[in-house]
């Protein structure tokens, strides 16, 4: 088959779908590979290094389109290159299909089959394709550099002869993909990092990357994880609570990276205007959800603003375009990771298998129908994440309640206990003869004394407290011993083997338990 | 000497006992502790040799030194992974002893109530002691020579097929004869029947019938247990040594035989329940075999397992700087506990931190893994417990699984379809990378799959658990 990466045509798109190396594998799989000529430039791949891979580099995106028998692309389709499309010709590109219906509609009309890489179902086995994820974590490394590109201070605090610096105090506002690489490149500059989002499962992720995670007080324990490891929406006390913690952080912060999103939904609103208002001048606000109208109100997308108080607001939508080279040198794996998916022979024939959940999941359109939305996936995205149960911290007065009532319902147990255990011993004594009761009474306290003494004891050595006790029982013996001089032949028979088996027992158990212990030793 | 002073010795003994028991709370009192347990056995043999109501004290001491040395042998051979057959074993000896002194108080009773009143108040030893028996305390010693003889008898089957489970000389899964638990309910009735007929008539043969019902309920109870529970198993039968010798002491007056009989039973009663409570499973469940019902079809596993050599083990342990090592009964069948031990040395060397995970049923009995490390020459001070290491696995880089299964399984928390769903594990899985030495892709004791072998940090390391750590040993330099 013949695989053919067009220019983008989208305006300062800069990233390309094939590389000179991403081509070498797939000609691996036994594909031919097509480039139109200049589509890597600004990625810093030229015509002569794609020859150089064995591509073919065609002039125009028209010859390329006739040719390709799959189109490979970064951005979604425009429409004349809808039209180009042709009866079981593969397009794989980011789409966007819930946005995008009316080109979906106009695809499955031209009968070419689409793969969409932002429909990739989020499952441990297609994370290799995952674009959406490895563009995120472009997306937040550039977010920290385009602030620091912005803001007029070190990230790191430093003393120096010329006079101390403290450090940059960063928050990033959404946990994802791109908020962790966001948390990670302004802690490893230096940066003080706080970071927020509304599943409480991610706080470990956020604090293994160095930050800070900024907690809500909200008794409610809201669950913000939906399936797929995305957040959902939360509900308007969440929200509240929320904006009220960002309003007591926002006169600290120097740097702000929102990052929040909601699957299918627009951006929450979560850096409001008097947040902005609250800022240092010099301060930056780096809005990655600016494409799905920001979430700082000030945002304007593709631009930067400042504010009136002298606040930076970034709300560029291009960030891994920006990193053109790294970002098409990741976005050509994926695309060839799928590539292999959709060639499970290594011969060059695409296999478009719709049984396989990862590809079904990414097939928008196929064979002149539109197959979106795709069914359930087979397998969960995630683990279902159980709620944490965070220990809540008790006030004194509860604390003391608390223990109070524990110790009155400890009392009563073991009083209910004792008074049924007592009048059960009063029962039988009226019964049971004296000689009977006397030896009962010993009977029950060494039950009792038994059950004090072994609660003590260590767990490591609950083996050698087996053998012990083994060891122990052949007490035993004592009744033979009693017995044997009494009697029969058979009792004095009986007797003597009882001793005789609890004469092994009592020198195998209690030299066994003394091997055990000598082994343990301290470092 | 007189009676005087044997109670004396007596009450000397138990305190000994006692505080042999109790010195188990540590390490190094532990070591005390077994002495003060000889001191014990020892002053309350030679009260009772010399005390009133023995006789054939020298023949006696000449079968205690037979079966004495018989025992030191046994104990001086026995390899320390062989140590829950060989408990098992011991605890049928008790048990055994148990239904021959419970027959035997039988016989004296029956000989002793042949007797007219003049010939009675002749008798002296044991006979002598029942001669002066009023009726009421007759029936009341038959009672308790019953439940002595019974309670011995389920030991004592129990403890040969427990020891036969163990060995791997009967096979390890939970097998019943048709009609399960009824069965057992039914030889539980007929020697509650037994009982009776025995306080009434005092027939030896509703004694030697029941005693073959307890012999079978003690054989078909202990069969229907799969291996997986042996813990509990052992621990329990070792409590019912005890009751027995308690029940036996009742039968004889003699009250350090039911101090120490109820300390034992009590004992092995807690360490039960500490099992089960490990293993998030009711005592009743474990006693009744197999596992509970599930509430639907356990979740499939998606992915496979990828296997890895020895070179890529080692590389990964000389990068990693925290190791945690998890050692089940696997590691015990293949006798790997001193490689595993020469490996940690040689890690420690290193400076690497290396700690081992110990759940608590890991095993083939409560503690066994302490033991076989200890005996390794494994330093006490970085054998863990599972509580005090689970929350350190997110932070540790390389994560060893040595032949154990369902304990590090995540199913018990993430499928609540699984038979184990709910019980404490280990939670290796969160390790930045787990290794697991297995020697083939079986599943584990209670027969279930492990999602962990198909995680996607998990490489298996097939072989034997002994060969493997074997070869990764000249690697880590």
């Amino acid at each position: 088959m013949k695989i053919g990466a067009p220019k983008e045509l989208f305006e300062g798109e800069a990233r390309v779908a094939m590389t000179p190396e991403s081509a070498l594998q797939l000609q691996k799989l036994g594909h031919e590979c097509l480039v139109e000529s200049g589509a890597g430039i600004k990625a810093g791949f030229n015509d002569a290094a794609y020859a150089a891979a064995g591509v073919t580099v065609v002039p125009t995106a028209a010859e390329l389109f006739a040719a390709a028998d799959v189109v490979v692309k970064v951005r979604p389709p425009v429409e004349s290159e809808v039209d180009m499309l042709r009866q079981g010709q593969t397009l794989i590109s980011f789409f966007y299909p819930a946005q995008n219906k009316e080109l979906l509609e106009r695809a499955k009309e031209r009968g070419a089959t689409v793969v969409a890489m932002d429909m990739v179902p989020r499952i441990s086995r297609a994370q290799k394709m995952d674009a959406l994820s490895s563009m995120a974590n472009i997306a937040g490394y550039r977010a920290v550099i385009e602030a620091g590109n912005n803001f007029g201070r070190f990230f790191t605090g430093q003393v120096t002869a010329a006079g101390k610096v403290p450090p940059a105090k960063v928050l990033v506002v959404g946990a994802g993909v791109a908020g962790l690489a966001a948390i990670g490149t302004a802690t490893s500059l230096g940066a003080i990092t706080y970071a927020f989002d509304v599943r409480p499962e991610v706080a470990e992720q956020i604090e293994s990357m160095g930050a800070q995670f900024v907690y809500l007080d909200f008794e409610d324990n809201q669950d913000g994880a939906a399936t797929g490891g995305y957040a959902a929406p939360s509900s308007p006390e969440f929200r509240e609570k929320q904006l009220e913690k960002f309003r007591e952080l926002a006169p600290d912060m120097d740097i702000v990276i929102t990052t929040a999103l909601i699957p299918g939904r627009d951006a929450p609103k979560l850096w409001l205007e008097d947040m902005v208002k609250a800022m240092k001048p010099g301060s930056v606000v780096v809005d990655l959800a600016a494409e799905r109208g920001g979430n700082c109100d000030l945002t304007v997308p593709d631009q930067k603003v400042v504010s009136e108080n002298g606040v930076t607001i970034i709300g560029y939508t291009d960030f891994p375009s920006r990193m053109a080279s790294q970002s098409s040198t990741l976005y050509s794996t994926n695309i060839r990771h799928m590539l292999t998916d959709l060639t499970p022979g290594k011969d060059g024939v695409i296999n478009h298998n719709m049984e396989d959940d990862v590809i079904r999941g990414a097939t928008v359109t196929h064979e002149g129908a539109i197959t979106f939305p795709p069914p359930p996936p087979k397998v969960q995205a995630i683990a279902a994440a159980k709620p944490k149960e965070k220990p809540k911290e008790l006030t004194p007065e509860e604390r003391r309640a608390a223990e109070t009532a524990a110790f009155r319902k400890q009392t009563m147990n073991q009083v209910t206990l004792l008074a049924v255990g007592g009048v059960l011993l009063l029962g039988l004594g009226l019964v049971a003869p004296a000689s009977f009761m006397q030896h009962f009474i010993v009977f029950v306290l060494a039950v009792f004394v038994g059950f004090q003494v072994i609660w003590n004891v260590s767990h490591s050595l609950h083996t050698p407290l087996m053998s012990v006790t083994n060891a122990i029982s052949s007490i035993i013996i004592l009744g033979a011993l009693m017995q044997i001089g009494s009697g029969s032949f058979l009792v004095v028979l009986l007797a003597a083997l009882s001793v005789f088996m609890a004469g092994i027992n009592i020198f195998g158990g209690f030299l066994v338990t003394r091997r055990m212990l000598a082994m343990f030793q301290k470092s | 000497m007189d009676y005087g002073f044997t109670t004396a010795a007596y009450v000397v003994a138990a305190i000994l006992f006692i505080l042999s028991l109790g010195g188990l709370s540590g390490q190094e009192s532990a070591k005390r502790a077994v002495w003060y347990g000889i001191a014990g056995m020892a002053l309350a043999i030679v009260a009772t040799l010399f005390g009133p109501g023995s006789g054939l004290w020298l023949l006696s001491l000449i079968l205690i030194a037979g079966g004495g040395a018989i025992g030191w042998t046994i104990a001086k051979r026995v390899q320390m992974t062989e140590m829950p057959q060989l408990v098992a074993a011991m605890h049928s000896l008790v048990g055994l002893a148990a239904v021959f002194i419970g027959f035997n108080t039988h016989i004296e009773l029956a000989r002793v109530l042949g007797m007219d009143t003049v010939t009675r108040d002749a008798l002296h030893g044991f006979a002598g002691v029942l001669a002066h028996k009023t009726p009421i305390e007759h029936s009341i010693l038959r009672v308790e020579t019953f439940l002595g003889v019974f309670i011995g008898a389920v030991t004592f089957t129990g403890s040969v097929v427990a020891f036969g489970k163990l060995a791997g000389k009967v096979d390890t899964k939970a097998t019943k004869l048709p009609g399960g638990h009824m069965l057992n309910a039914g030889a539980a009735l007929l020697s509650l029947v037994l009982l009776i007929v025995y306080l009434q008539t005092g027939s030896s043969l509703a004694l030697i019938v029941m005693t073959l019902a307890a012999l079978f309920i003690g054989y078909h109870l202990i069969m229907g247990i799969g291996g997986a529970d042996m813990p509990v198993v052992v621990s329990m039968l070792n409590s019912y040594s005890g009751w027995a010798a308690a029940a036996i002491g009742f039968s004889l007056s003699n009250d350090l035989l039911i101090v120490v009989g109820a300390l034992v039973g009590s004992s092995g009663a807690i360490l039960s329940y500490i099992m089960c409570k490990a293993m998030n499973r009711s005592f009743i469940s474990v006693i009744l075999g197999g596992f509970g019902g599930t509430a639907g079809p356990a979740a499939a596993i998606e992915g496979e397992q990828i296997a890895i050599d020895a070179e890529n083990v080692a590389a990964a342990l000389n990068d990693a700087d925290s190791v945690v090592i998890v050692p089940g009964y696997g590691m015990a069948v293949a006798q790997a506990q001193q490689s595993v031990s020469e490996l940690t040395r040689k890690l420690r060397a290193k400076g690497k931190n290396v700690r081992f995970a110990i759940h608590p049923v890991a095993g083939r009995l409560p503690g066994h893994m302490n033991v076989l490390l200890a005996e390794a020459k494994v330093p006490y001070d970085i054998v863990l417990e599972m509580d005090e290491i689970n929350e350190d696995f997110p932070e540790t880089d390389v994560a060893i699984v040595i032949g154990s299964n369902d304990i590090v399984n995540p199913a018990a928390q993430e499928d609540p379809n699984s038979p184990i769903a709910g019980m404490p594990v280990l939670e290796v899985w969160k390790a930045k990378q787990v290794f697991v030495s297995k020697r083939g892709q079986g599943t584990g004791y209670s027969g279930i799959e492990n999602p962990l072998f198909y995680k996607e940090n998990t490489r298996m390391f097939y072989g034997d658990a002994k060969k493997s750590i074997d070869a990764l040993l000249p690697m880590i330099d």
